[in-house]
Formats: structure tokens, C-alpha cells, sequence
């Protein structure tokens, strides 16, 4: 049965990854790393929560499973100065780019509040204070808008003169859209033009039901970053520290013109592929491997280990934050809808 | 004679509003070293440089979002469509993104771009390269839809275009490029969204655009030497159209006949009529009339091919008749 060699073939290239140059910490950054995870993770378990309880419709997609790779890259980078884009499993990619949980839940639950003035949705996040480039609810569309803000970069460098211009856009995408047109365009070009992007591909195995390996030629997407001649690399996407360091160095690679990089993360998610899945097709002991590798649970040990944080502060913090996500569930419970006089609004620049 | 051809005249809209605001870049197949396959970007390559006029691999889709992600982070981008028909490819950047995103983000964003390029049905090229896509793009929200037919109207409304903060579709006609014509002097600015009342009438209006407009006034030399007093209207703005302007026509002349290019199914006039319909209904003396293209690909044969798009012989015909029988 393919499914089932396919699953050992994906749990076995994690296993036997080289050790990927974990990135060094200290305390205060992996407290910052642990409390940004822990937000993700609490976040999305208290979306579907509300989603069951009625209060968020649509189609939400979750990212449990996923956090150390939005961590790993989003608080490797500047917030409100490098760029992020992201798909419809945007959630957690907000909250690490620093739009405030209030206005993430509050644009889930549809109010004025939002971050996309409740005219967005759960897939459609967006930010411009936060330069969020959107949550982009067709699989590979964001992929050329990063690329367009990375163009912005290079052209506010060399055709305006603005030394000053030297912001990374950093896309995210998952495994599926790797076969699609727009993710070997943008490759491309962006390395042709040598534009400070970072293609983060979030390999979660599955493309709703469709496994990776029955969907693409060659599974190490990483490599396919060499057909252009750009730099791939391929890392533990349940390791916060191992993206923080891939991230680190494609960063280094970006802001001194040298270009664009392909990260592929090897992660999994932990629910199905939106609360609307019923989610029969993975099996348990594929479950049960990834579990075992949960992303939280490896950065706690690592902060341990190292004496940079004890089990108590770490609880701490994961009590701070469930009284943050309850604050933006009840903020967006009070929270106004939309004026339906507004109906209209937003169609136009001038208004 | 010192007039300026049509897409000379795009060039220097494109021209002056780059040396006058330096986000303002151009991108696509072709426009930078080669100038562009119908020359409306010669010279600015060498003038301003390979960023700002960039050759792009031959990838629709991407680029025009490289576009959109370049808008939303303060450049204003001009993309050509080498061939408007090509946009057919970036078919979802064009709605999802370009037209949608404004207003999906509750406002975060502006998408100042401009995608411009030849349309139309030309001299025997082929149904794949006579498309008129402005019907196809028609239901989009979010986007502005003009279409030149001078080479004055082309700068004025060009430059207005690039100064616009809204996605702008501009829709030239291959068939036009080489109309010439003397420019107003200075920084001429069309307004976007005004139709351009070519010809004042009282017996009947029609409503047309692109090269159309040319045909029409072909048939309005016959029509005036028959003593009927045609007004005609250029609609410039396909989205949104100029309401006030054709309504006031109707008003006058109580009869309307719609001259286009595209096809008759889900066309410009079928939005149009549904419009007149509702808001000029009462003022119409005769049921308002589509002249518009066959329903079908356009043939490679030239008399299939004249035969699928409107000529003047049928705009005289059917103006006739609605004046005299008010069919
Ligand atoms: C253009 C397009 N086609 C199909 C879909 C439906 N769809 C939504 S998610 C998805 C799978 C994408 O998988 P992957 O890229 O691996 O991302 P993941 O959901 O695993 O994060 C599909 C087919 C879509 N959203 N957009
Ligand atoms: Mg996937």
C-alpha cells in the first residue's frame, strides 16, 4: 500500500537529517520562541473550539504541528520591516508577525475589529502595520505577490538609490503547491533577479488527502531549488532552532544581495486539513511518530537542557498566554460587526 | 504633418510619468531591450534601466502577482500583456488579487497597477490572438476597464491610468497603433471614468468604444448624408461606465444602438442594455439594439473574418431602420 511506505519514507528522512546547524540561543530568545509557539498552539485550539461552539464558520485551517516553523522563521526576521505571506493556514503566521491575537480572532469571528475588517476571514488575513501580505486562500497565488514585494526591495535599493532598502520577504506554502506553475515561475525569477525572498515550504505531507509522494517526481523539494541554480536547504521542521538557523542564513544570503532561498521544513500537522475534514486517510502510527515529535515539547527540552528556562516559567508563560487568547475571544465576542452602510466600502482606493 | 502616432503617443504617457514619479516601472514579455512588440516601451529601457523596465520570462501569472505584491509595497507597476488574450493565464491574479484584495483586506491595501497591452480583433491572426478580454474581465470587482481609440484620448487616459491608486485594465487595439494625430501640449490628463461624446445628435445615440468608434464614424458619413443626426458616444469606460453621460444622450434622442467588437453572449452591451433598461427605460422610444461580433472563435479566413465582426454597411442598416421604423 503506498500510503503506508510513503509515511515511513517521509518519517525516515527526518530521522536521518544531519543535524541542520541549529541556530544558538539565549534565554531571552527562547523565551520569546517558546511564548510565540505557545500562542500558535493555544490560538488555533481555541479556534476550533469556537468553530464547534458555532462563533466561526467557513472553512478554518489549522496549524497545529506547524508552529516551529512560523516561529522558526518569522522571529528570525524584523517584524514591521521584513515581509510575510502566507496561505489560508494564516493564522498562526499573524500572530508571529505580530498582529495582536484580538485582531485575528476578531476577524475569524467576522467583526469590525479584524485585522481585515471582518471582510477577510480566516484565509484572507492582511496586515499592513504588520506587513502581512495577505493570507491567500488558492494554493500557490501568494507566491508571486512575496516575490513582488522582494522586487520592491531590490528596486528601492538599486533604482531609487535607498541603501537603507533591505527587507527579506519570507512566503510560505505547503507541499501541494510545490507542483504548481506559480512555485517554479517565481523561482526563477527570483533567482534571476537575485531577490531577497525566502521560500519557506511547509512540508505537512499531505495536500489534503492527496500523500506528497503520490503528487510529485522527486519528494525532496529542497533539491528542486538547484534546477535554478539557487540555494536549498532542508531541515527538521519540528525544531524550532534548526529554522531559526536555516532562516538565519538564508537571511544573511538575502540582505547581502546574494538572493533568493528554498527552505523546505519537514513538519506535520496534527489536525485535519480544516476542521471541515473528517480526516480518515492518515494512519495512526504515522500519527503516532509525529506526535512523538511535537515541536513544543522539543523546545522545552532544549531550554531545559540548557539551563535557560525551568519547567515553572515555562508554565507561566503558557498560563500568560491561555488569558491572552481568552481576552481575544471575549474582545471579539463585544466586538461590533461591520456597518452594513459599509457594504460597499473597500472596492475603491479612495474610500 | 507633425502628429503623433498611437502608440508613440502611449509612450510618451509612460515616458512622462515615469521621469515624473520614480516608482512608476514597467514589466513584462519583451518590453525592455526589444521595446516591446508594438513598440509602446522603445527607448525607455535604455532611458530608465532594467529594474525599472523589466524583461520578465514568459510566466503571466507571476508576474502580474509580482505585480500586485510590488503595488501593495508602494511601486506602481505598468504590466503588458504582450497580447491581452495572454492575460487569460493570469485570469486569477487579475480577479483574486488585483481586483479582490482591496477590499478582502478591509482596506489594508492599495493596488495602483495598470495592465495594459493590444487587444481586438486584428488582420487575420487567428482567434487566439482576437481576443477581446474586457468582456471576460467585465465582472470583476475592484478593477477600472478603459479602452483608447485616439492617440489623444491614448495619453490622456494613460497617464491618468498610472496616476490612479485602483487597478486599471487598458485595452489598446492592434489595429489602432498607427492612427496618427496632433497631441494637446502639457501634462495631458484624461478623467477615467468620462465616456467622450464624439458627436452631438438628436435622432439617435449610439454607444461604442475601441476601434469600433472608427466604423461608426464611417457609417456616420453615409447616415448624415441621409439627414440622420446620429450622437455618438465613445464609452471610454467600460468599468464603470459613464451613467450620466448616456443617460443624458437618451434622454434626447430616446433610441440607443450599441456598436462593439466582443461577442454578443455576456458582452459589454449585454451589461450595458441591462443598465439602460433600468435606469432609462421610460425614455426609450424604440427597443435599444447590439451590434456586436459572432458568437464564435475568429476565423484565420479574411471574409469569414469580416463577416464575424460589425462593419459600418450594418451600423447604416440598422440605424436606418431604427430612425425610420423604430423597430
Ligand atoms: C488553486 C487551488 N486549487 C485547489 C485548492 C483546494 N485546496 C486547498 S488546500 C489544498 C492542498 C494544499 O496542500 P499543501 O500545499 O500541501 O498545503 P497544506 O494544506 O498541507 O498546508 C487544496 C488542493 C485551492 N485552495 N486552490
Ligand atoms: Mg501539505
Amino acid at each position: 500500500m503506498t500510503t503506508a511506505l510513503n509515511q515511513s519514507e517521509h518519517a525516515e528522512r527526518l530521522s536521518s537529517l544531519v543535524s541542520a546547524m541549529p541556530a544558538e540561543i539565549d534565554r531571552e530568545i527562547g523565551l520569546d520562541l517558546f511564548r510565540d509557539m505557545t500562542l500558535g498552539r493555544r490560538f488555533e485550539d481555541k479556534c476550533a473550539e469556537m468553530y464547534y461552539r458555532g462563533k466561526m464558520f467557513g472553512f478554518v485551517h489549522l496549524y497545529n504541528g506547524q508552529e516551529a516553523v512560523s516561529t522558526g522563521v518569522i522571529c528570525a526576521m524584523k517584524r514591521k520591516h521584513d515581509w510575510f505571506c502566507s496561505t489560508y493556514r494564516d493564522h498562526v503566521h499573524a500572530l508571529s508577525a505580530g498582529v495582536p491575537a484580538r485582531e485575528v480572532m476578531s476577524e475569524l469571528f467576522g467583526k469590525e475589529t479584524g485585522c481585515s475588517k471582518g471582510r477577510g476571514g480566516s484565509m484572507h488575513l492582511f496586515s499592513q502595520e504588520h506587513h502581512l501580505l495577505g493570507g491567500y486562500a488558492f494554493i500557490g497565488e501568494g507566491i508571486p505577490v512575496a516575490l513582488g514585494a522582494a522586487f520592491s526591495s531590490r528596486y528601492k535599493r538599486d533604482a531609487l538609490g535607498d541603501e537603507r532598502s533591505d527587507a527579506v520577504t519570507a512566503a510560505f506554502f505547503g507541499d501541494g503547491t510545490c507542483n504548481n506553475g506559480q512555485f517554479f515561475e517565481c523561482l526563477n525569477m527570483a533567482q534571476l533577479w537575485k531577490l531577497p525572498i525566502i521560500f519557506v515550504v511547509e512540508n505537512n505531507k499531505w495536500a489534503i488527502g492527496m500523500a506528497h509522494d503520490r503528487a510529485t517526481s522527486d519528494p525532496e523539494i529542497w533539491r528542486k531549488a538547484s534546477a535554478f541554480g539557487m540555494a536549498g536547504e532542508e531541515v527538521d521542521g519540528m525544531d524550532v532552532l534548526a529554522v531559526r538557523g536555516a532562516t538565519l542564513r538564508a537571511l544573511e544570503r538575502a540582505r547581502s544581495g546574494e538572493g533568493p532561498t528554498l527552505i523546505e521544513c519537514l513538519t506535520y500537522r496534527y489536525r485535519g486539513h480544516s476542521l471541515a475534514d473528517p480526516d480518515e486517510l492518515r494512519e495512526a502510527e504515522e500519527k503516532e511518530f509525529w506526535a512523538k515529535k511535537d515541536p513544543l515539547k522539543k523546545l522545552e527540552k532544549d531550554l531545559t537542557d540548557k539551563k535557560l528556562a525551568s519547567q515553572d516559567e515555562l508554565r507561566k508563560i503558557e498560563k500568560e498566554i491561555d488569558l491572552e487568547v481568552q481576552d481575544s475571544v471575549e474582545f471579539a465576542i463585544e466586538a461590533n460587526e461591520p456597518d452594513q452602510d459599509e457594504l460597499t466600502k473597500y472596492i475603491w482606493a479612495d474610500d | 504633418m507633425s502628429g503623433t502616432l498611437l502608440f508613440n503617443a502611449l509612450r510618451e504617457a509612460i515616458d512622462e510619468e515615469m521621469a515624473r514619479d520614480s516608482h512608476v516601472c514597467v514589466m513584462g514579455e519583451d518590453v525592455g531591450q526589444y521595446g516591446g512588440s508594438y513598440k509602446v516601451t522603445k527607448g525607455l529601457f535604455e532611458k530608465y534601466g532594467e529594474l525599472r523596465v523589466l524583461d520578465t520570462p514568459i510566466a503571466e501569472n507571476s508576474f502580474t502577482g509580482m505585480a500586485v505584491g510590488a503595488a501593495m509595497t508602494g511601486l506602481r507597476p505598468i504590466v503588458e500583456g504582450m497580447n491581452m488574450g495572454f492575460l487569460l493565464l493570469a485570469f486569477n491574479q487579475i480577479s483574486n488579487n488585483m481586483g479582490m484584495l482591496r477590499y478582502t483586506s478591509g482596506g489594508n491595501y492599495k493596488i495602483p497597477t495598470v495592465v495594459r497591452g493590444p487587444g481586438g480583433v486584428g488582420r487575420q491572426l487567428g482567434a487566439e490572438h482576437s481576443q477581446r478580454l474586457e468582456a471576460y474581465f467585465h465582472a470583476v470587482p475592484g478593477i477600472k476597464i478603459v479602452a483608447c481609440s485616439t492617440p489623444t484620448n491614448a495619453k490622456g487616459l494613460m497617464k491618468a491610468a498610472i496616476r490612479d491608486d485602483n487597478p486599471v485594465l487598458f485595452f489598446e487595439h492592434v489595429l489602432l497603433y498607427n492612427l496618427s494625430e496632433e497631441l494637446p501640449k502639457g501634462d495631458y490628463v484624461c478623467s477615467l471614468d468620462q465616456a467622450d461624446l464624439v458627436k452631438e445628435g438628436k435622432d439617435v445615440t449610439i454607444l461604442t468604444y475601441s476601434r469600433m468608434r472608427h466604423h461608426c464614424l464611417k457609417a456616420l458619413e453615409t447616415l448624415e448624408s441621409n439627414g440622420v443626426d446620429v450622437e455618438l458616444i465613445d464609452l471610454i469606460s467600460l468599468k464603470p461606465f459613464d451613467m450620466d453621460t448616456i443617460a443624458r444622450s437618451i434622454r434626447k434622442t430616446h433610441r440607443v444602438v450599441i456598436v462593439e467588437e466582443c461577442m454578443k453572449t455576456g458582452g459589454i452591451g449585454a451589461e450595458l442594455i441591462a443598465l439602460i433598461t433600468e435606469q432609462c427605460f421610460d425614455d426609450l422610444d424604440a427597443r435599444p439594439v447590439r451590434l456586436s461580433s459572432q458568437d464564435i472563435p475568429t476565423p484565420y479566413n479574411g471574409k469569414l473574418e469580416n463577416l464575424t465582426i460589425i462593419q459600418p454597411h450594418q451600423i447604416v442598416d440598422v440605424v436606418n431602420r431604427i430612425v425610420q421604423k423604430g423597430i
